[in-house]
């Protein structure tokens, strides 16, 4: 099955229990409790949102509000919900729940009481679920109306429907705006691609109270989906893309750089540009754009240097262009930017490519790319990089893996590594949780796989909640080099009871890996954990398929393994006041940064 | 298309739906008949009845089938209408 734009929406329906079947036998599923609140009926959304949810590697379990009491439920809630205790709330609404239209006699002041009125029951509504579940809160915005009473006037006459719910909208967007959790679900627009007339076939709502029609659910179960996957760190990250019919029109190595089409100049070359400009700004939102092309690498870069391109070879954290299989070379890239293979999205005009790589690496998203125009709708609708949240780090990214091959030259010229640690005039800043550095922290949690001791995932709202207890010990590290700022690279958070602190979460991005910053952050937990009187350190290490480089972690940091069980499940303890300071060569600093 | 044609292809919906290669129907089989068959069920089998035969049921027409008989005859009725 293939889960990306676009869909196919007949067959997702019909061998939608087959499909479920055969997701589930997926390792590793992330457990996760989804309400969902609707003002129509929703089952058919719910299935087909735990398809895409198991192929995002999330396994739902959901809550369904009875037939409309989306409101009811929130407001007052019940003991089913309340014992469900959600970590998302999703609030399927559509313009067949407002409760009050203006009308043709309405004065324009009492059309905007209405609108408070009618907003105002939304409002409530999400301030309750945050304060009973302190959850995201994902809510649909409207839809446009089955009728224009007043037809091209409805959109802009105050008593228009159409207009009614243009400024509900803006209303719903400013709440947006100023509250971290919310998330827009954009029926609107979904309705609009969809084509309206289909999507509000009315005989959905009368026969069977569906706001939308049967075929445009999966779109709809989708759009959602890819929002809770985002939420949950489990975005793409790197784009790995071929050149020749991909990125600019003809065969370069056969037309040579001034036969390729790309640029102003004709109809095709500017299909080409286009699609180079949307790549250029997914990279100013943070995916790593690499090359994975058959090409001389000579050839390459005179075609990345194309006067009308847009791109250029500097755009690009990795350049693969050689005669080596797709799969192959795909790897290597994931390899040198310590990604793991499932954080790609392969883009190649080739059947043959694509199919190549889907075969042998299924965790990497393989779109099928049918003409040059179409490339941008394409990718934009397959929700790859579906942004809930962008962090400083995330726009800064490209910088911080070029920074990383400096670092990787500087490497070389020393033998000595740890003459090449000082050289790099390290500075950290490891300090409790502070509300700036929340969003990134929990968006580490959720995307941190190998060098993670026990794979807790963490919303925006856990984070703050051990923020704020005095039981917990939370200290995040962030690591800036000569070459650049690497932003905020660890966590440790450690809950104290009497005098032994448990170590429930102990995480790093492997692209500072072999730094020194591992033992800068123990030197600050025994530290800390001194000041608070604890006697002894217990650290955890529960394996995944992905963390066993981790597996040693404690018994290099000076532990001794106290427990383990048949699953590879381990514990370890650390006396505080034996432990020897590690004082690795970096500058650390204790005081937040100016 | 035939009488059986249709058949045949019911047949298949029906056992891609309710995820059981075992379902056979005959023009008597109704909702109690075949497990799971419920009110929400039954909204994707009109649906992808309609998929596959390219045509689309009025509100009098589902609400007055029922059985896999009278969908047959319907959706004959419908198809000629077509052609």
């Amino acid at each position: 099955m293939n889960f990306t734009y676009p869909l196919d929406s007949g067959q997702m329906l019909r061998k939608k229990r087959a499909i479920r079947q055969s997701l589930l036998k997926q390792e590793n599923l992330i457990p996760k409790r989804i309400a969902v609140l609707g003002g129509s009926t929703t089952s058919e959304i719910v299935e087909q949102m735990e398809l895409f949810l198991l192929h995002y590697g999330i396994q739902p379990e959901f809550y369904q509000s009875e037939y409309g009491l989306y409101w009811e439920d929130a407001m007052f809630g019940n003991e089913r919900l309340d014992a469900f205790q959600p970590d998302i709330v999703f609030i399927h609404t559509s313009w067949r729940n407002i409760t009050r239209w203006p009308d043709m006699k309405s004065s324009k002041a009492s059309v905007n009481e209405m609108l408070m009125e009618q907003y105002g029951r939304f409002e409530m509504m999400w301030e309750k679920i945050t304060e009973r579940f302190h959850c995201p809160v994902i809510q649909n915005n409207f839809d446009r109306p089955n009728w224009r009473l007043l037809g091209n006037q409805d959109i802009s006459d105050y008593r228009g429907r159409s207009r009614f719910l243009f400024s509900m909208n803006q209303r719903l967007y400013e709440y947006a705006e100023h509250h971290e959790q919310f998330y827009i679900n954009d029926i609107d627009y979904l309705a609009a691609c969809y084509g309206l007339d289909q999507w509000a076939d009315p005989l959905y709502w009368h026969m069977y109270k569906y706001a939308l029609c049967l075929d445009a659910i999966p779109y709809l179960s989708k759009s959602v989906a890819d929002i809770i996957k985002s939420i949950y760190g489990k975005n793409k990250k790197a784009i790995a893309i071929d050149l020749d019919n991909t990125l600019w029109g003809g065969v370069i190595g056969d037309d040579g750089a001034d036969g390729i089409r790309i640029g102003p100049e004709i109809p095709t070359g500017q299909v080409y540009a286009e699609f180079q400009k949307y790549l250029k700004e997914l990279k100013e939102l943070g995916i790593l754009l690499t090359v994975n092309s058959k090409n001389d690498e000579k050839n390459a870069l005179a075609g990345l240097s194309h006067p009308d391109g847009v791109l250029r070879p500097d755009d690009f954290v990795c350049i693969k262009a050689n005669w080596e299989n797709k799969d192959k070379n795909l790897m290597d890239i994931a390899d040198e930017l310590n990604l793991g293979i499932d954080s790609f999205v392969f883009i190649d005009d080739s059947p043959a490519e694509r199919e190549m790589v889907a075969a042998s690496m299924p965790s990497v998203a393989v779109p099928v790319m049918d003409k040059a125009e179409n490339y941008i709708r394409i990718l934009d609708k397959s929700g790859f990089f579906e942004m809930t949240s962008l962090s400083g780090d995330d726009i800064s990214r490209t910088e911080m893996y070029m920074a990383n091959k400096e670092r990787l030259k500087l490497e070389r010229t020393l033998c000595n590594y740890n003459e090449y640690l000082k050289n790099l005039e390290m500075e950290a800043w490891i300090l409790p949780f502070d509300s700036m550095h929340m969003q990134r922290i929990a968006q580490l949690t959720n995307k941190s796989n190998q060098f993670n001791l026990t794979t807790l995932r963490c919303s925006e709202a856990d984070i703050r909640k051990m923020s704020a207890s005095s039981d917990y010990l939370c200290l995040y590290g962030k690591l800036k080099d000569k070459f650049g700022d690497n932003g905020v690279v660890s966590i440790v958070v450690g809950r104290q009871t009497n005098e032994e602190l448990h170590i429930e979460l102990w995480l790093m991005s492997c692209r500072v890996l072999k730094r020194g910053m591992e033992d800068a952050m123990m030197d600050a937990l025994a530290e800390s954990a001194g000041a608070r009187s604890v006697k002894k350190i217990i650290g955890y290490y529960y394996p995944t398929p992905k963390n066993s480089m981790v597996r040693e972690f404690y018994g290099h940091m000076g532990f001794q393994k106290i427990k383990q069980d048949e699953e590879g499940n381990t514990v370890w303890e650390l006396e505080t006041a034996s432990y020897i300071l590690k004082k690795p060569p970096i500058k650390v600093i204790k005081q937040r940064e100016k | 298309m035939t009488r059986e044609k249709i058949f045949e292809k019911l047949n298949e919906i029906f056992r891609d739906v309710f995820f059981n290669p075992d379902i056979t129907l005959t023009d008597a089989t109704a909702s109690q008949d075949i497990e799971g068959w419920d009110s929400l069920t039954h909204i994707t089998l009109i649906g992808m009845i309609e998929d596959e035969f390219r045509i689309k049921f009025s509100m009098e027409e589902i609400v007055s089938m029922s059985n896999v008989g009278e969908m047959v005859n319907t959706i004959m009725k419908q198809m000629e209408q077509k052609s």
